[in-house]
């Protein structure tokens, strides 16, 4: 009963956070500089943490070591830009194959609806969107049901590769130009709505900017998802999984669905994640969905700590920051005040990936370790005598 | 004391995020001229009490472009040697030169886009590599502030952005450019195309020169390498099984300087014609000694300056980090010539609009002419892509120089 | 369409992608870890080779650039993975991942990310023809040298103390520490052998392909790695019959109209063979305990 209680609470203190933040956000962008490189960060970080959160709930929660995140997400970006991108630019973005096979278009069907100007047009951009995004995911998620029909029966690296090679192949077929009139080959795809287009025009000549609560509302909602499975049955069992195969299938779980839940789940976020990249990107073509990706994120998931969705959201905020922000005087010559002639391009890089090792090799269990949020007030509550015997 | 460590590292992440975002709040009441993190304080203030334009290097410095960017930032900057300052309103105002490395790939081209913005640059140069200046192109837009494309040839970065201008010929144009060459000079009715994979630099220009070369009577072959390859044998080996009487493989350098290489140890005699990203000394080192036919398309006529090369090859052989950013030897690669122009382009754009505000650049962009050491450079009106009507085709002597060939025109 | 040259390019790629991929599957025999990095030591060796031959006779030159790739893996190995031996098996590989980031970005800074040129090496460098078509003697020479290179090491392995100390630690690291097997000695080795195997491949990959640049390292890494799981990882015939055969098919491939899916062939080959047998074609059947 008491327990009930507490974690009632413990929910509604969690919903309250996340309305918080969000609004903190929407506050933040308008009254701070919106340009700022605060909010370049965080928009990216929305994106990278959806989808380190889905690979998070495939190798850390179900134990399955999958390296097919960027396939995914290519194919989530396409359907994505393929159906919203408006009729009228097909013919300018498919240049090259004198316009695009599929006329329909989500962006079209909308705005035909509830109009394209003033509030209509907002309400034609959200549904379109939301359904573009949902459909993004479902086209990922029936993928990655055929994949894993024949790869799952695979362990640890033997799946790494497969899954890996699987990205790979998606990768090839999305540039050949025989599809060149459906994935415009090897060019990309852009005009479609991304994350600037939320920004509202007020009367008075002013701009009510909603750029970046966009991608961290789409990654709070999907990220919110992703823990309430992940404290369901199913979360249990992709955790027994993860834990012990053969205990888990003796206590009576069906590995083979369980896994297949647990890897169309992630696929589906991996592939709205991957929409939400092409809207962050301006574009979407299929050379940026590399293994270098896969790794990055892979980097993130266990740097943030593997089996922690809080360590998801800060490894990622962290990385994106130090990688592309605050060191970023390293390359222009000076830092922190420093001047030195070896800070010159490319230096850069060089410290971030040393930091990297650094971090990995202090906090070998990523920075929230196995740990989330909660636990860290909970700790503080018990006695110190506990603390000291825990490693 | 693992545990005290954590802590401290955490408390000390926390304060820095908290200092970046008083910093970030700073910027707010003052955009445009603020720093972005504390570090980027160091440009406005450095020429203590001077006047200061910034113009952003939007440009690779790592990844996969890094050879290009780097070479087309060095023409920036030896420009910036040769005229470091500008005259707006009467005064004098020093030029400073921003880089923000885009990393080759379009997912950092954002952030790298913002620091230019933050650090208040007038005006943008760059980016080698179409793909990466699509990505950042939105943001400029929103910014206000233009940006001047240097060697970014695909059609979509100027297209429906006003605030993207480009100095350089475009695709479709190089394309029907090489394609007549081919056809025309030397002779050829079969073609070898070879592109990477997913790159649309290089698929564009094959498209192109397929419909122009196809337009005309020849047949064409087409192939494609996986990123990151090395090995050209097997696909040359095919080119001289199939008979072709020209190569094309209009790919970056890293590729080209393969290509070349390899199709010498195999004793190729098919000319190979490329495009204007083969115009590096890289790839002329790797033609020489050699007996490579070689041709390369290109913006810039090596010799139609000597003003110019001799000033840039004094600027890299005094200067070490230029001299590793031109990868060790002092020949002119194209790019580097049209950073040159693009920085005096840029000068000559703030000049015209007597104001360093990016709108009244933006303004007075449209109506800039130039005379360049890559040729006259004007914008037209619609997309403010360059007004070119001619390509220089050049051929390696393969002792380290290029020879002119021909200047090709399109009507 | 005249096939030869195609099979003779894809036996030597092969034969280059065998040496790497020994390194791999040595290291993953002994401590279950995907080096991510070797690919790119094995560019590192690559650009060493341009550096210090710049300065010094290639007589001198080839057996540094061995020392001193050897050194670099026996440092990585010391450094990186070592105070990570009982973390979690993902954190040693980021941390590898995180060493292949910081030598491409060194490359990258150290060369301005300019392809740089391979100094040709007397006597593997030349053409000769065969049968009409040029090929350089690199091509001929590596695949005898590959496999004079494996039996050597097979017999290192079989027949002597530290083969049999590296055999001991495969089946069970902590039975072998349990028994006085120096474990970090041991694991030193691999790394030591694995590096020395990859400067070697690095010098035949190199001169076919004379200009390196900072990612040079990681595509024939991928598919030496590929090519180990191919053949079971653990397995030293596997990952050498694996890297001939991804070397031949992927060549001939290129003979066909399909290059686009040269590498998405490979791959899907891979997933066939995986499903069939789930641990590649040599590699040994794992059994569960409770």
């Amino acid at each position: 009963m008491l327990q009930q209680k507490q974690k009632k609470t413990g929910r509604l203190i969690a919903l309250a956070g996340c309305l918080l933040l969000l609004v903190l956000v929407v506050v933040l962008e308008n009254t701070l500089n919106p340009q700022g490189m605060f909010f370049t960060v965080l928009k990216k970080s929305a994106v990278y943490t959806l989808v380190a959160v889905s690979m998070n709930l495939l190798n850390g929660f179900t134990g399955l070591f999958s390296l097919g995140q960027a396939g995914f997400m290519l194919l989530g970006a396409y359907t994505y830009a393929i159906f919203t991108l408006p009729a009228a630019s097909k013919d300018s973005v498919y240049y090259l194959y004198g316009g695009s096979a599929i006329k329909f278009s989500l962006t079209d069907l909308f705005q035909g609806i509830f109009g394209s100007e003033g509030a209509g047009g907002m309400v034609a951009l959200w549904l379109t969107v939301i359904v573009a995004l949902i459909l993004a995911g479902l086209v990922a998620a029936l993928f990655s049901w055929l994949i894993g029909l024949p790869v799952l029966r695979l362990k640890s690296d033997y799946l790494a590769i497969a899954t890996l090679g699987f990205a790979e192949i998606i990768r090839a077929i999305f540039t050949w130009d025989v599809l060149g009139p459906v994935t415009n080959g090897s060019t990309m795809i852009q005009g479609f709505p991304t994350f600037a287009s939320f920004n509202i025009r007020l009367a008075n000549g002013e701009t009510f900017y909603l750029s970046s609560f966009v991608p961290v509302f789409f990654a709070t909602v999907c990220v919110v998802i992703v823990v309430l499975l992940i404290h369901s049955t199913y979360g249990r069992a992709f955790k027994a999984i993860r834990d012990d195969e053969v205990a888990a299938e003796a206590m009576g779980i069906n590995l083979a669905k369980h896994k297949m839940i647990s890897f169309v789940i992630s696929s589906f976020f991996a592939g709205v994640g991957g929409a939400l990249f092409a809207m962050y990107i301006n574009l979407a073509q299929a050379r940026n969905y590399t293994t270098t990706l896969t790794y990055e994120l892979l980097l993130i998931v266990v740097l943030g700590g593997i089996g922690s969705i809080t360590g998801s959201c800060v490894g990622t905020f962290l990385y994106v920051a130090a990688s592309e922000w605050w060191l970023r005087g390293l390359d222009e010559g000076t830092f922190l005040g420093i001047s030195s002639p070896l800070f010159r391009t490319g230096f850069r890089m060089v410290v971030f990936s040393a930091v990297i090792m650094v971090v990995v090799l202090f906090f070998r269990k990523g920075i929230m370790g196995g740990r989330e949020l909660p636990d860290l007030f909970r700790r503080r509550r018990r006695p110190a005598g506990k603390e000291a015997r825990g490693k | 004391m693992k545990k005290l460590f954590a802590l401290l590292l955490v408390l000390a992440m926390a304060l820095s995020l908290a200092a970046c975002g008083s910093t970030t709040s700073d910027n707010g009441n003052d955009s445009g001229n603020g720093g972005s993190g504390g570090n980027a304080d160091s440009g406005g203030d450095a020429a203590s009490g001077d006047k200061v334009i910034k113009i952003g290097m939007f440009e690779p410095s790592t990844g996969d472009s890094a050879s290009g960017g780097q070479k087309e930032m060095l023409g920036m900057q030896y420009a910036n040697s040769v005229c470091p300052t500008v005259t707006v309103g009467g005064e004098e105002y020093t030029v400073e030169l921003i880089p923000a490395d885009n990393g080759s790939v379009v997912e950092k081209a954002s952030s790298a886009a913002t620091q230019l913005i933050n650090e208040g640059v007038s005006v943008v140069l760059g980016s080698y590599g179409s793909s990466v200046s699509m990505a950042a192109g939105p943001l400029f837009q929103q910014a206000g502030i233009p940006a001047i494309g240097v060697t970014c040839t695909n059609p979509q970065v100027t297209a429906g952005n006003d605030y993207y201008f480009r100095i350089c010929f475009l695709d479709p144009f190089q394309g029907t450019v090489l394609a007549n060459f081919a056809m025309d000079e030397l002779g050829a009715a079969k073609a070898y195309c070879l592109g990477e994979l997913g790159n649309e630099y290089d698929q564009g220009l094959i498209s192109f020169f397929e419909s122009a070369f196809t337009a005309a009577g020849g047949t064409v072959i087409k192939d494609t390498y996986p990123s990151q390859n090395s090995d050209f044998t097997s696909y040359l080996n095919k080119a001289k099984s199939e008979d072709v009487d020209v190569i094309f493989t209009p790919v970056s350098i890293a590729y080209s300087t393969q290509i070349v290489s390899q199709a010498a140890t195999l004793g190729i005699d098919i000319p190979i014609l490329g495009s204007d990203t083969l115009d590096d000394n890289k790839v002329l080192e790797a033609a020489e000694g050699t007996d490579v036919e070689l041709y390369v398309s290109t913006f810039y006529q090596e010799g139609g300056d000597p003003e110019f090369d001799e000033g840039i090859k004094a600027y890299i052989n005094s200067n070490s980090d230029a001299l590793t950013a031109n990868g060790g030897d002092d020949t002119i690669s194209a790019v580097t010539a049209m950073g040159y122009d693009a920085y005096f382009v840029a000068l000559e754009a703030i000049k015209a609009a007597d104001s360093v505000d990016p709108a009244d650049i933006q303004q007075a962009l449209w109506d800039v002419t130039y005379d360049g050491v890559s040729g006259h450079i004007e914008f037209d009106d619609v997309n403010g892509d360059a007004v070119r009507d001619t390509a220089y085709i050049k051929m390696s002597d393969n002792a380290g120089g290029w020879i002119l060939q021909t200047q090709q025109t399109v009507e | 369409m005249n096939i030869l040259p195609f099979l003779l390019s894809g036996i030597s790629v092969g034969g280059q992608y065998a040496l790497i991929a020994i390194g791999y599957t040595l290291v993953y025999g002994i401590l279950r870890l995907i080096n991510f990095a070797h690919g790119d030591v094995f560019m590192a060796a690559g650009l060493m080779m341009i550096y210090i031959s710049a300065t010094l006779p290639l007589q001198a030159a080839v057996p540094l650039v061995l020392i001193l790739t050897v050194v670099l893996g026996f440092l990585i190995e010391r450094v990186a993975y070592k105070p990570l031996r009982t973390a979690p098996r993902m954190s040693v590989m980021i941390s590898a991942i995180g060493v292949s980031y910081l030598l491409q970005n060194t490359a990258t800074y150290l060369t301005g990310g300019q392809p740089m040129n391979y100094p040709k090496l007397p006597l593997i460098s030349e053409t000769v023809s065969i049968a009409g078509n040029n090929v350089t003697v690199v091509t001929i020479v590596t695949p005898f040298l590959v496999l004079a290179l494996v039996v050597a090491l097979v017999q290192l392995i079989n027949h002597t103390k530290v083969g049999m100390a590296m055999r001991a630690v495969a089946k069970d690291f902590e039975t072998s520490q349990l028994m006085g097997i120096k474990i970090n000695n041991v694991i030193s080795m691999t790394f030591v052998i694995g590096s020395a195997l990859a400067a070697i491949g690095s010098m035949l990959y190199f001169t076919n392909y004379t200009y390196i640049t900072p990612t040079a390292g990681a595509m024939p890494g991928l598919r030496a790695f590929v090519a180990a799981v191919f053949g079971g990882i653990g397995s030293i015939p596997g990952a050498v019959i694996g890297a001939f055969l991804i070397g031949i098919c992927e060549n001939l491939i290129k003979a066909t109209p399909y290059t686009v899916f040269s590498d998405a062939f490979t791959f899907a080959l891979l997933i066939v063979i995986l499903v069939v047998k789930p641990t590649g074609i040599f590699g040994e059947k794992v059994t569960d305990k409770v």
